[in-house]
This record gives C-alpha cells, structure tokens and sequence, in this order.
C-alpha cells in the first residue's frame, strides 16, 4: 500500500512545477464549510452547515435519508456550488491544483466502457501521471485492488463488489490527501464491503483523509473516528466515535441509533 | 412483365461479369460516399459532442439548428454548394465544379448534421452517467469530450451509418454540383435516374440492386458489431 500510494513521487517532483510544489507543501488542509446552505426549487436541502475537515481522523458522516450526506459530499468535492455560504481549502477557495488532491467515490460505482485496466491507465492519465509511470502504477493498483485476473476483462461485466473496488483504487490513483466515500458498500455482500473497508483503512494508515457515508452502524463502528451526524440537513451532533455510540448527545441521533423512525 | 424479367437477368449478367463500367460508376461512388462520411465524422462527432457537454449562450438554438439541418434539402444543398463554386462564385477560382470533389463537399454537407445530431444525443446520454466521476476526477472539457467519444463509440457507428445511408442514397446534390459526367462524376444514384430515362433498365437495376446490397452489408456489419459490443458489455 505504501508503495503504491508513493511510488513515482520523485519523478512526479521533478515533473512539478516550483508552483505546483508550493501547493502540495501548503497543503489543503483545513477544509471547511462556512454557513453553507444549499436550496433546489425553495427548498432547503443543507442549511448552514459550519465544519472544519482535518487529516488525520476517519470522519464518518451517518444520518437519516435525505438528511443531506451525499450532498454535503458533493458540496465538499465542488461537484454542486453551495446556494449560500463557502467551501474553503486552506483558507481559500479551491483551484483545479485544490480539487486534484481529493477523490470520490459514489455510491453506484460508475466505470467507463473499457477494460479495468484501460479504466485504471485513464485514470492516471487523468491525473497527469506521466506515460511512462502509467503501467506500473496501473499495475500496483491492480495488485491493491487484487484485480490482477479480471485486468482485461470489461469493467461494466464485473461484480459490483469488484466494480466498487476498481473504484476504489482508482480513486487511489490520484493520491489524494482528501478521499470522499458515499456509501460505498450500500449494495455489496459482507465479503465485498470487507474487502472495501481494508481498502479504506489501508489509505487511512497511509495518510489519506477519509470522509464517508455510511447508514451501516457496525461498519461506521469499525471504521470511524469521530462521526458527523446530520439530520434535516443541519449537522445535529459531531463528537468522537466511541462518545458517540455510547451517549449521542442529539434526540435525533439517539432515535437513529435506537432504530426509532425519524419523521 | 417478360421486359422486366430480361432487365433483371441483365441486370445480374453484368453484376457477374463484373462489367467495366458498372466497376467504374461503383468505385467513384465508394469513393465518394466514403471520404464524405469521413469529413462529416471529422465535423460532426467533436461538433455533436461539444453541444452536449458544452454550457454556452446560444447552445439551445445551435442544438436546434443542427436538428433542422438533418432535413435539409439535398437540391438546395447542391444550388448552394453550384453557387459557391461556380466560375462566378466566391470559390470558383478553384474550379472544383462538375468533379467529384464538389459532390464529396456537397455530400459532407448534407451528411454533417445527421452525425452531429446523433452523436449530440448519444453524448448527452453518456455524459449523464459519467459527468460526477469526470468532474470529481479533475477531467478537464478537452479530456472530458475524448473519453464521451471514445466511450460511445458503437453507438455512434449508428450516426456514422446514418450518415452513409444519406450519402448512398443521394442524388439531388451530386447531379448539381458533379453533373453526371461519364467516366468522370457519374455515380450510382445518378446513373439510375439518367438509365431509367433512357429506358436502359439493365444497368439501373444492377446498380440498385448493388446499392441495396450495399446498405445490407453495411447495417449487418454495424449490428453485428454492436452486437458483439454488447455482449461484451463496451455498449
């Protein structure tokens, strides 16, 4: 994992601009949200959201549906404009170079009409890996994703669970510092929503920000940090994990944890 | 009826026998129809493709005008392209009229907005599922319009066999601008209308039967790609 999440990085420096160096130095960190609201036809879907992301937690973010989780990603990754409010990285409004230090993974894994390792290679090209980085890069995160054998195969013929995990280490491929997860494994059996959750810990342990969505209590148990809870679009509670699933402090995330029906 | 039945056996002698002059009239419509579908493919694909991704002011009406377009008249299209060509036209010092390059141009043309407008609605389709992933990826718009195209590409083998179909077909604009010339812009199309006037059925009915086989040949070889494409899961 290390490696994977490394290798190269000499020849990328020597390929970067002092500019782009500067950047990588200063970081994106925090991330944070001020006063966001987000609002589709008058109604109010994210209201006044304040937070601050910092490396070095799991944040896990649970939440009734509609609460506005995968939202709150998307706002986070750029992917919608707030309606009133601001996402900051590093204390500015994020560039392209900004945007290109997180990467996302939704819930319904989307892979390109390709083969895995055509899917892996645009990736990389993407991200402005070098040509001649790509194929042992695009080989290490096969390897990371344990998708050696299905490497020709078309992705879209694939399981979902080996859909979600070339997802997985394609969003990897980006090194971000910042990696957004929207429900991941909603979809996945026990053993493809395991070898999700390795895959999550293992860019955790390398140093990758882990943001994720989950409705899954266990798997929220086994991999957070600390939990954000949000429900009719406010962030209601945000406290360490272990505080949290012991005594959540919010009537709402008390009747979530209990299974009580939030209205 | 006995007429009819002579013509049809003709038709299938000279077919068989691989007559010079059908070969002659085949090759230049070949010629012709292919390298005009090429240049429409060249224009339409990246056009379509950038009016689907694309978010700029007049996009609607663009999208709206290349629609229209699909219908336009082909005699219109060859008294434009006359027109423009012609000795006392902005682009007659070139002295392309009554070649085959004037019906490759005209052809383009008409076939140009049926490529564009299929891929357009091709791209915009793909573009919906892929749209977050490219955007969260940092694709830029450039990058963004190869992967549509590369991604849709046995879809718009539709579009590109629309566009051949149209070509095939046309006779309107390349008996305008190409003048029916023998040995030099006589096509198939043409060569049916002028054949069929003069009542020499035979060769008209072997070109149309050539040109029918042709659009078979063409839609089962597309199918059968697409076909394949699917089962593989790359549609």
């Amino acid at each position: 994992m290390h490696d994977v999440l490394n290798s190269g990085t000499a020849a990328r420096a020597a390929a970067e601009t002092p500019l782009e160096k500067s950047g990588e130095s200063s970081g994106i960190w925090p991330v944070a949200l001020q006063g966001v609201r987000f609002a589709v036809g008058g109604k109010t879907l994210i209201d006044g959201i304040d937070l601050r992301l910092l490396p070095g937690t799991r944040s896990i973010i649970m939440g009734p549906n509609g609460a506005g989780k995968s939202l709150l990603l998307r706002l986070v990754a750029g992917l919608l404009q707030p309606t009133a409010g601001e996402v900051t990285f590093a204390g500015k409004a994020p560039d392209g170079t900004a945007r290109r230090r997180l990467a996302m993974v939704f819930q319904r894994p989307v892979v390109l009409r390709r083969s895995v390792k055509a899917n892996l290679t645009h990736a990389l090209k993407t991200y402005g890996v070098p040509r001649a980085e790509r194929a042992a890069r695009r080989d290490q995160l096969l390897a990371l994703g344990q998708l050696e054998n299905l490497a020709d195969r078309p992705a879209r013929v694939l399981s979902g669970g080996e859909q979600q995990r070339l997802s997985m280490v394609r969003a990897l491929a980006a090194k971000p510092a910042l990696l957004l997860l929207d429900e991941p494994t909603a979809s996945l059996d026990p053993q493809a929503t395991a070898a999700i959750e390795t895959l999550v810990s293992q860019a955790a342990a390398e140093g990758v920000k882990i943001v994720m969505v989950t409705h899954d209590r266990g798997q929220a148990e086994r991999l957070a940090d600390e939990v954000l809870f949000l429900h009719r679009g406010q962030l209601a509670e945000r406290a360490p994990a272990d505080a949290f699933f012991a005594q959540p402090q919010s009537a709402a995330a008390q009747a979530y944890l209990e299974g009580r029906l939030l209205l | 009826m006995q007429d009819f039945g002579a013509a049809f056996a003709q038709a299938f002698a000279l077919i068989l026998s691989g007559d010079a002059d059908l070969m002659e009239i085949i090759a230049l419509s070949l010629r012709v129809t292919v390298l005009a579908v090429a240049m429409a493919c060249a224009i339409g694909l990246p056009l379509g493709a950038v009016l689907a991704v694309g978010r700029f002011p007049g996009r609607g009406a663009a999208t709206v005008f290349v629609n229209a377009l699909m219908g336009l008249p082909p005699v219109v299209v060859g008294l434009g392209v006359y027109l423009m060509l012609s000795s006392a036209g902005p682009l007659g010092v070139l002295q392309l009229l009554y070649t085959p390059t004037a019906m490759i141009i005209a052809q383009t043309i008409l076939v140009t907005p049926i490529v564009a407008a299929l891929t357009r609605q091709v791209i915009e389709d793909l573009h919906g599922e892929y749209d977050e992933l490219l955007r969260s990826m940092g694709a830029r718009r450039l990058g963004v319009v190869a992967t549509l195209l590369w991604d849709a590409r046995y879809s718009l083998l539709t579009a590109a066999l629309a566009g051949l179909g149209r070509a095939l077909a046309e006779v309107g604009a390349v008996i305008i601008v190409g003048g029916n010339i023998n040995h030099v812009t006589r096509v198939m199309t043409t060569t049916i209308a002028l054949e069929t006037s003069k009542g020499n059925l035979s060769l008209a009915l072997g070109l149309g039967i050539i040109l029918v086989g042709l659009s078979i040949l063409v839609n089962g070889l597309v199918m059968g790609l697409r076909g394949s494409a699917a089962r593989m899961a790359y549609a």
